[in-house]
């Protein structure tokens, strides 16, 4: 059978299985729409949470930007694993015992003011929607490669899928195919990291394999090492980035971890307080065991790609070469004119991502518009997107493996999106009809309006995939530092401290949002001229920018505390027993 | 009395998790990477181990010590026994 036809049998299993599931798991309250019903066990909450956690960004990108950065990408290990331990110690327990189905929910409630609520829906809509956008990309890369399907078509057949079981079986539905996601999408990512680390290094723990010394005597991480420096880039092992940047970058991801929504909605779903803790470091475990094995691939991969292309004729590269520049995420310059493919540090040519033409070369390989770098003798260009997905090409095994990672991707970018999806539209049936417009809508009359609004929100995030605005790639990262700046200190104030005022907090959430999004739009789209370190404030880049925010937030709130009238008896006793549980 | 001495045992623990998830993620794996690069840690540079492997594993022990504790404290202070609604 070939890898098309494995791939179409594995992803299309994967698909009856979420409907099943989503058959199995239809609702009936709000209750259960929201929350499922407060019902889940911790570790099958645990295992939901990886899976939701876990996106597109994950599976498909991370390990591919690790393997360009070197020690750098150790900002999305850390940041991304860090936030838990701050969601576990220090929101996820107080926000179970408050239990009331949605994070604006919480921060209208103990701020006592609908402004409050209403900017905290503003802020989980911005927040949310950027993010689910670059989950449906990743869905329509996965599909126009394996699938060779148009984009447009991977996307609407995703959006078909998370219909069926987010609208039907709500926040219930969602919890049970995201158990079923996770064991799909980390079996699809181990499977050839272990047999990856086996053909390397012969040890077939990757996490380990990755610092065995092979019988050369020297480790992966060392020849790497020596490889790179020998054609001019800098060690892999060490880093680029100034350490104060490193630092800010790490914490707007770990303090945004903390403050998005459609992970803190999940511990609204067990039973206990107790079992909010314990369900936290479940779902650190599940993800540790990707996020681990992570910088494995990376490094893999990059050797792998280095021994494959560097120095190889055009016509030798195996078949995978071509098939990914079919997709256009792999461009061939051939500057010298030797017919063999040169590997360097640089982009080969400008602008750094290439724009086809229709005309073939001497060798076959697709030509493009782009100028010849002068700078850079690097010959080639590679999407950071694919090395997940190419990781099992490269290194030459069978194609179920190649099927099952396609499933996996599919997965692991599906759950997150109807994760997102939900709290989007909890945000607005609850929050904005319920508790805001309309408050004299029944139960079941709510649950409706969770439905539709579930549906339009699949629409729009469909829309997004389709013509994805060209922002939104860069706009991703930036989800976190605005969760950072603006949800993270209303919603840790709001259980440590009894004096921040409803003043304080939406003063606070105001100044850490608009000044983290000032920020990086002055960067990114102002002046993109000036986003290097001689123009940044402090040194810190636009990804870190969230902790400044956050610092900002927390500083404002204090202070207009200090000039505002206490917080009702009622707030001070809702607060004393979110403290006990 | 109880609930306040409740409240405070559980901030003095997690202050004292809260300090080793800075050590080792900002502190080990950032503030003094290239310094702890002169060591070796099962073939890794000491400091690309914390950045990259060792500060996660140590979160995961911290979320599950904080349980462990938690449910102890809970339990001396009779707090366990009911399931809010």
């Amino acid at each position: 059978m070939s890898t098309q036809e494995l791939t179409y049998i594995f992803v299309g299993l994967s698909f009856a299985l979420y409907i099943l599931i989503a058959i199995a798991s239809r609702v009936k309250s709000t209750k259960d729409f929201y929350v499922a019903g407060s019902g889940v066990n911790p570790v099958v909450n645990g295992m939901a949470t990886a899976a939701d956690w876990m996106s597109a960004a994950s599976f498909l990108s991370m390990a591919g930007i690790i393997a360009f950065l070197g020690r750098d990408g150790s900002v999305y290990l850390m940041g991304w694993t860090g936030g838990y331990v701050l969601l576990a110690l220090l929101l996820a327990p107080y926000l179970r015992k408050f239990g009331k189905y949605t994070v604006p929910d919480f921060i209208g409630t103990r701020y006592y003011s609908r402004v409050a609520r209403v900017v905290a829906v503003v802020c989980l809509i911005f927040v949310s929607f950027t993010y689910v956008a670059g989950q449906m990309r990743g869905v329509g890369i996965v599909f126009s490669r394996f699938l060779e399907v148009d984009i447009n078509t991977g996307v609407i057949v995703g959006m078909a899928i998370v219909f069926i079981y987010a609208v039907l079986g709500g926040m219930k539905g969602i919890t049970y195919t995201q158990v079923a996601q996770y064991c799909v999408l980390i079996f699809a990512y181990l499977v050839p990291a272990i047999f990856i680390s086996i053909m390397i290094t012969g040890n077939p723990i990757p996490q380990l394999g990755l610092g065995t010394a092979s019988a050369e005597g020297t480790s992966v991480l060392t020849k790497l090492d020596n490889i790179l420096q020998d054609l001019g880039f800098s060690p892999y092992t060490s880093g680029v980035k100034s350490s104060i940047d490193v630092f800010a970058i790490t914490a707007a991801l770990m303090f945004g971890t903390a403050g998005l929504p459609h992970v803190l909605v999940r511990f609204f779903t067990v039973p206990k307080v107790a079992d909010a803790r314990k369900s936290a470091g479940y779902a650190l475990v599940f993800i540790a065991i990707l996020y681990t094995t992570a910088p494995a691939v990376a490094s893999f991969a990059r050797l792998n790609i280095i021994d494959t292309l560097h120095d190889v004729p055009y016509s030798d590269t195996p078949a995978w070469v071509n098939n990914w520049e079919n997709t256009g995420l792999i461009a061939w310059l051939d500057k010298n004119d030797d017919g063999i493919i040169q590997y360097g540090p640089g982009s080969a040519f400008s602008p750094p991502k290439p724009i086809f033409t229709d005309k073939k070369g001497d060798h076959g390989q697709r030509l493009i518009e782009n100028k010849p770098s002068e700078t850079s003798n690097n010959e080639i260009y590679i999407d950071r997107d694919i090395i997940v997905l190419a990781n099992p090409e490269i290194a030459g095994l069978p194609g179920w493996v190649i099927a099952l990672v396609a499933a996996g991707g599919v997965a692991a970018a599906l759950s997150t999106a109807a994760g997102l999806l939900l709290v989007i539209s909890s945000a607005i049936s609850h929050d904005l009809l319920k508790k805001t417009f309309m408050p004299k809508i029944s139960d079941r009359q709510e649950l409706l309006y969770a439905r539709i609004s579930s549906a339009i929100a699949i629409c729009v995030a469909g829309l997004f995939g389709i013509y994805p605005p060209a922002f939104v790639a860069q706009v991703v990262a930036f989800a976190f530092g605005l969760a950072a700046s603006s949800l993270f200190p209303a919603l840790l104030m709001g259980i440590f401290s009894e004096k921040i005022t409803k003043e304080g907090a939406i003063a606070g959430m105001l100044t850490g949002l608009i000044f983290t999004f000032s920020y990086i739009v002055y960067f990114k789209f102002v002046f993109p001229e000036h986003n290097s370190h001689d123009y940044w404030l402090f040194g810190i880049s636009p990804e870190g920018i969230g902790l400044i925010g956050m610092i900002l937030n927390f500083f404002v709130a204090k202070v207009v505390s200090n000039f505002s009238k206490k917080p009702p008896e009622s707030v001070i006793s809702l607060i004393k027993s979110l403290r006990n549980p | 009395m109880n609930q306040n001495t409740y409240w405070r045992e559980n901030l003095k623990l997690l202050k004292i998790l809260l300090v080793i998830w800075f050590c080792v993620s900002f502190g080990f794996g950032i503030i003094l990477v290239d310094w702890l690069d002169q060591f070796t840690f099962f073939g890794f540079k000491l400091g690309f181990w914390f950045a990259q492997q060792g500060s996660i594993y140590v979160f995961v022990i911290l979320i599950f010590i904080y349980s462990w504790r938690m449910n102890i404290l809970d339990k001396k202070y009779n707090k366990d026994n009911h399931s809010p609604k």
